[in-house]
């Protein structure tokens, strides 16, 4: 019987993945590639609560994340599109106006 | 779930997220990923949520990350390929995620699991997952289920306006 620690330390070992690669890659699908990985991490955490607590609310919870980051794909790589034709180009480093 | 089965998926889990990032082309990225979502799947299987993991293959490696490919084929790769992978504060952003890391395995080493709820194996076996799924989505949580039929409704109509070369 594996316990739950060991589910949440893999889901944290892999938004710890996300954040890495959110923070270090130049690519903006990529960076989209990472939030996906992250939104996963956070999707195992809640199914396993959810299994050791003898409960339904974290699959609940789990499909509403799953909705939220099938819309933040959508719009992310909407925008992504829009700016490669306005700029002909995908590298976060080359989109500055803002001086963030 | 048998130990064994669990380390070799989360081997296989971490190793495949941590190739997929580091990826210089796209396209081996987004088909690393959708390998690593089918062993999340299988994860989720392990854990009784049947209806998660159908999602999990359907939605993600169906939908979304169709959604990347095809993204990935309208953008120009050639260029995306040239240059550099990671910026030049890669430094900084392993050791945020590393202290990220610590910091979360620290909290979590003593966790205690709080009330047990009725959702008993037995009953879900009695039930089927997807039947408690779904009653509950249409029953306790039908308005933030609206609500993300609302998202979704918002989602889609954004996506084309921002992707449509010139609005009338």
């Amino acid at each position: 019987m594996v316990p739950l620690q060991w589910y949440i330390w893999l889901s944290v070992a892999l938004f710890t993945t996300g954040v890495f690669g959110f923070l270090t890659r130049r690519s903006i699908i990529m960076m989209f590639l990472s939030i996906e990985v992250m939104l996963n991490a956070v999707n195992l955490s809640l199914v396993s609560f959810a299994h050791f607590l003898n409960g339904l609310r974290g699959q609940v919870l789990a499909l509403f994340v799953i909705a939220v980051a099938a819309s933040e794909a959508a719009i992310g790589l909407a925008i992504l599109i829009a700016l490669f034709r306005n700029r002909a180009t995908a590298q976060i480093e080359e989109v500055t106006e803002m001086k963030g | 779930m048998n130990p064994y089965l669990f380390g070799y998926l989360g081997a296989a889990i971490l190793l495949l997220s941590g190739l997929s990032l580091t990826r210089k082309n796209p396209v081996h990225a987004v088909l690393y990923m959708i390998v690593m979502f089918f062993h999340l799947a299988v994860l989720y299987l392990g854990l009784g949520a049947e209806f998660l993991a159908a999602v999990q293959i359907i939605v993600y490696a169906g939908a979304i990350l169709v959604l990347f490919l095809f993204v990935i084929m309208v953008l120009n790769i050639k260029e995306e390929m040239e240059g550099e992978r990671f910026s030049v504060g890669w430094p900084f952003g392993i050791s945020i995620a590393a202290g990220l890391f610590l910091l979360v395995v620290l909290i979590t080493g003593n966790i205690v699991p709080g009330r047990q709820g009725a959702y008993t194996p037995g009953v879900i076996a009695a039930q089927t997952n997807t039947k408690l799924v779904g009653t509950l989505l249409y029953t306790q949580y039908i308005l933030p289920f609206e609500i993300a039929s609302l998202i979704l409704l918002v989602a889609v109509v954004g996506a084309i306006v921002l992707a449509k070369k010139k609005l009338r």
